[in-house]
C-alpha cells in the first residue's frame, strides 16, 4: 500500500496528514484501493497496441503501365488478448508517382469524396500460436472484412507478427480483385491496368496507453 | 459482502475490456485536413484560366483552335476551314505555382502567365470554403506595324493580364467560379479606349459523368472602357478525359484565345443583328486538347 501512496506524492503534500493516519487510511480501504487501481490500471496493461503511421501499398501494374501507390498513414489498432485487428486507410493519402494518374485513382475508380476510407476488421485466427509476451516472429492466419468503395467482402491472409521489445510489427501481403468491389476499368484502358491487385501492408504497433 | 461486491465489479471491468469491439473508436480523434481536389478537370475553363494547377513536375502540351463562325454553312464547311490556332506549354513547378508559355495565330502572339494557389478549399482541421488563386499573365503582340509613319516601340506590343480566381467546389456535380480581370493595354487603338479594362468573369463545370462534363464561361466588360461594338465573351464546351488527355469541344463567339483578345476584342455575340437588321450568329466552333507528360516523378516515401 506504500508503494500506492509514494505514487500520489501530490495528494499527500495537499493533505498534510500524519502519516500513521495515511497508513490506517490505506489499511481499512485495502480492497476498494485495489478495486479502484484495477480499474484505472486495467487498460493500460496493454492488450492494445496501435499506430497511425500504418504502411499499406497497392500495385496494379501491368506490362504496360507502372501503377502503385503508397500511404504511410494508416490507423492500425491490435488486441492481442482477442486478436482482433481493425485498419483504417484513408484514400486521398496513397501517393501515386504520377499526379495525374493520382486524381483519375481518386476521381474514377476509388471514388475517394463518396469513400473516404478503406478498412480492414479482422482477427487472428491461430492465436494460440502467437505469443505476444515473447520476442519472436510468428505466422499469423487473419480473416475479416474489407470494406472499400463502399463494398464489404470476407477476405482471408496470412502475415506475420513480430514481437520486439514491446512492440509488435505486422505485415502481410494479399491479392484484391477490382471486380469485386465495383471498381470498373473502361474498355479503352484494361490493358494497362491489372485486374488483380497486389496489397502489402506493414504497422509498427505501440502499446496504446 | 462488501468485498464481494468489491469482487464482483471487478469481474465486471475486466471482462468489458475483453468484449469492446470497435477497436478504432477506441482512438482518441485526430483531425486530418481534406482538401479538395477536381474542381475542375483541366487548367482551364475554356479560353481563360480555372483554379486547377499544373502538377509539380508534369509538362502540359495544348493545341486549341478556334475556327471561323458557324454561319457560313456547309461551303466552308461550319467554319472548319478556318481556324485560329494556339499551341502551348504548361508547367508545373511547385503544389502551388505553375507557369506556361504559348504562342497564337492571330496577331502572332506570345503569351506567358505565371499562377500562384493562395488558398486551397478544404474541411476538417483547416477549414477553408474556397480555392484562391492569383494569376499574371503578359501578351506579346509579334504583327508588324502597320503605321511606319508613327514611333513605334516595343512596348506599344505589350498587354498585361492580372487576375483573381475564386473557385468552389459545391458537390461532385457543380463547381463556380468568379474572376475578377484586369488588362492593360499599353497601346489602345483610340483616345476613347482606356488603358486599364476591368472585366469580371463568371465560370463553373456541371459534371456528367466520371469523365465527362460541361464547362461554361462568361466575361463581362463593364462599359465605357473599349469600343462599344465589341462583344463579351460567353463559351459553352464539353469535356471528355481520356487517361493523359484532356479533350474540351465548345461553341464561343472569341476567335482569341488570351485574355487581351478574347476579353477586350471579341468582335461579334452569339446572336446579333446586322446592318441591313438581318439576325445573325458569331457562334463558333473551337477545341482544346491537353496531353500531359510526368517530367519530374513525385518523390517516394520511403520504405515498403
Amino acid at each position: 500500500m506504500g508503494l500506492a501512496a509514494e505514487n500520489f506524492p501530490h495528494i499527500i503534500r495537499q493533505l498534510h496528514p500524519p502519516v500513521h493516519i495515511l497508513n490506517s487510511f490505506f489499511m481499512k480501504n485495502a480492497l476498494s484501493i485495489t478495486a479502484f487501481l484495477f480499474l484505472l490500471v486495467g487498460p493500460l496493461t496493454a492488450q492494445r497496441f496501435f499506430t497511425r503511421d500504418a504502411g499499406v501499398k497497392f500495385d496494379a501494374t501491368s506490362p504496360l503501365e507502372k501503377i502503385e501507390g503508397i500511404t504511410k498513414s494508416g490507423t492500425c489498432v491490435l488486441d492481442t488478448k482477442t486478436g482482433n485487428m481493425e485498419w483504417k486507410v484513408l484514400i486521398k493519402g496513397f501517393q501515386m508517382e504520377k499526379a495525374l494518374m493520382q486524381e483519375h485513382f481518386n476521381e474514377n475508380y476509388l471514388e475517394s469524396s463518396t469513400y473516404p476510407n478503406a478498412q480492414f476488421k479482422g482477427k487472428i485466427t491461430n492465436l494460440n500460436e502467437v505469443n505476444f509476451a515473447q520476442d519472436g516472429k510468428y505466422n499469423a492466419q487473419v480473416k475479416g472484412q474489407l470494406t472499400m468503395h463502399g463494398v464489404t467482402k470476407d477476405v482471408e491472409m496470412s502475415g506475420t507478427v513480430k514481437v520486439n521489445g514491446g512492440n509488435i510489427t505486422l505485415a502481410s501481403n494479399f491479392r484484391v480483385a477490382a471486380a469485386d468491389y465495383n471498381i470498373s476499368i473502361p474498355a479503352l484502358v484494361r490493358d494497362k491496368i491489372a485486374k488483380t491487385i497486389q496489397v502489402t501492408v506493414e504497422a509498427l504497433l505501440k502499446p496504446m496507453k | 459482502m462488501k468485498n464481494f461486491f468489491l469482487l464482483f465489479l471487478l469481474g465486471i471491468t475486466c471482462s468489458l475490456q475483453a468484449q469492446t469491439e470497435d477497436l478504432l473508436a477506441g482512438l482518441p480523434d485526430e483531425p486530418t485536413t481534406d482538401y479538395t481536389i477536381a474542381t475542375f478537370k483541366s487548367n482551364r475553363i475554356i479560353n481563360g484560366h480555372s483554379i486547377e494547377n499544373t502538377a509539380p513536375g508534369v509538362l502540359e502540351f495544348k493545341i486549341s483552335h478556334r475556327f471561323t463562325p458557324l454561319r457560313q454553312g456547309f461551303y466552308d464547311m461550319f467554319g472548319l476551314d478556318n481556324a485560329n490556332v494556339r499551341i502551348g506549354f504548361d508547367y508545373g513547378l511547385t503544389p502551388r505555382l505553375m507557369i506556361g508559355i504559348g504562342r497564337g495565330g492571330r496577331e502572332k502572339i506570345f503569351d506567358g502567365f505565371a499562377k500562384y494557389k493562395i488558398l486551397r478549399q478544404s474541411t476538417g482541421k483547416v477549414n477553408i470554403p474556397v480555392t484562391l488563386s492569383y494569376l499574371i499573365d503578359a501578351q506579346i503582340k509579334s504583327l508588324k506595324f502597320t503605321d511606319s509613319e508613327r514611333a513605334n516601340k516595343f512596348t506599344s506590343r505589350i498587354y498585361y493580364t492580372h487576375q483573381i480566381l475564386l473557385a468552389r467546389k459545391f458537390s461532385e456535380r457543380l463547381s463556380l467560379q468568379l474572376m475578377p480581370t484586369l488588362v492593360h493595354r499599353n497601346l489602345v487603338p483610340t483616345p476613347g479606349d482606356k488603358n486599364d479594362v476591368f472585366a469580371i468573369g463568371a465560370g463553373g463545370r456541371i459534371k456528367l459523368t466520371k469523365r465527362t462534363a460541361i464547362n461554361a464561361e462568361y466575361y463581362y466588360v463593364p462599359q465605357g472602357q473599349i469600343n462599344q461594338s465589341y462583344a463579351n465573351s460567353l463559351s459553352i464546351g464539353w469535356e471528355i478525359e481520356t487517361g493523359g488527355h484532356v479533350f474540351s469541344m465548345h461553341f464561343t463567339n472569341s476567335e482569341d484565345m488570351t485574355y487581351k483578345g478574347f476579353i477586350t476584342e471579341t468582335q461579334e455575340d452569339w446572336f446579333f443583328k446586322n446592318d441591313e437588321n438581318r439576325l445573325l450568329s458569331g457562334i463558333r466552333f473551337g477545341f482544346n486538347v491537353s496531353r500531359v507528360f510526368t517530367v519530374r516523378k513525385i518523390k517516394k516515401i520511403n520504405g515498403l
